[in-house]
């Protein structure tokens, strides 16, 4: 029987080979939710970019109302100094493994404010790690899918089934 | 009613020497007055039935720096149903500790000129007297100086963040 042109359902399933890391992260890199929150004039690019033009929800992306069940946080928009400690509040509330992504010029160094903002800080990466930058100011909506697509091909190269106890043991003893 | 046609209802009131009147001009004068006069001329200016100043649009904090020593506050007034406008000065000297001059509070005549006045105490460093609630409303209760003084220096970290880029 043509299963491919049929498409009948028969029971009989393939059987795809791969290591349960591919398939791990390829689970996570094909959900990635991030935390719904916006700081500025950026959070107006990225809630375009989850709208149905460019519909980040093709990619799995899609805002969690709580960083309890987030993946990745995106920065976007002027961190200030008063709402640094609730950004690393944020952060340290959102379960392991967890990403982040700074978006826009303020955030990752401070853009137009590096100068004469005493109340900006200068880069997002002084309070929290960052894993991807996305230049821009704003960036479109296809340069933050850009940099969701970064986070996903440094996903897929984790090595999350590790031994990382057992390499760091043999690391020091070479 | 016209600029000239309120200072003349003011110099029946207060005296010909209560206030000065700056860039007379422009297209809006500005009247400027001492800062021990500002409390009752302001409620006259709320409650007299030619004037009716019932809306206070906003509050200018100025620091013009150490070298002039002085600071001012503007008061922009408007009369919603007679529609006319008023801004009114005050010029205070700037104490060189850097302690906040003293203004008094409006508050109590117009109700917005409580925040009005929290943010000019924010940045510019403007004590305001008899203010309901004198606290910062920007930045955070923990910040160090008021941003908007021509002599201000940024602290150098916020919370183990340093502040320079």
């Amino acid at each position: 029987m043509d299963l491919q042109n049929n498409r009948l359902k028969t029971g009989d399933g393939g059987v795809i080979v791969t290591s349960v890391e591919d398939l791990l992260n390829w689970s996570r890199l094909s959900s990635l939710w991030p935390m719904g929150f916006g700081l500025a004039c950026c959070a107006i690019e990225m809630m375009a970019s989850y709208a149905s033009n460019y519909d980040l929800e093709r990619f799995g992306i899609f805002p969690r109302p709580s960083p309890r069940q987030s993946d990745v946080m995106i920065v976007a928009g002027t961190v200030t100094f008063k709402m640094a400690d609730r950004i690393r509040r944020l952060y340290e509330q959102m379960p392991e493994p967890r990403y982040v992504i700074s978006m826009g010029s303020c955030s990752n160094c401070g853009g137009p404010y590096w100068e004469h903002g005493y109340h900006v800080v200068k880069g997002v990466d002084r309070i929290i790690p960052v894993d991807v930058y996305v230049p821009g100011c704003p960036p479109r909506p296809e340069a933050l899918i850009g940099g969701f697509l970064k986070l996903q091909e440094k996903i897929s190269n984790e090595h999350p089934l590790a031994p990382t106890l057992l390499l760091e043991i043999e690391k020091e003893n070479v | 009613m016209i600029f000239s046609e309120i200072t003349q209802v003011l110099t029946e009131q207060f005296g010909i020497d209560s206030f000065s009147v700056v860039n007379q001009k422009a297209n809006q004068p500005i009247l400027q007055i001492q800062a021990n006069q500002l409390l009752e001329l302001c409620q006259f200016l709320a409650n007299d039935e030619r004037l009716f100043f019932d809306y206070l649009a906003c509050i200018t904090g100025i620091d013009n720096g150490p070298t002039a020593n002085t600071m001012e506050v503007i008061y922009h007034l408007t009369s919603i149903p007679y529609e006319h406008n008023l801004a009114i000065k005050v010029i205070v000297e700037r104490p060189a500790d850097g302690t906040p001059p003293k203004v008094p509070s409006v508050s109590s005549i117009w109700r917005t000129a409580d925040w009005h006045e929290r943010e000019t105490y924010d940045l510019v460093g403007i004590f305001f007297e008899n203010h309901p609630d004198l606290r910062r409303i920007l930045l955070p209760n923990d910040w160090h100086g008021h941003p908007l003084r021509k002599d201000y220096q940024a602290q150098e970290f916020y919370h183990g963040i340093k502040v320079i880029y």
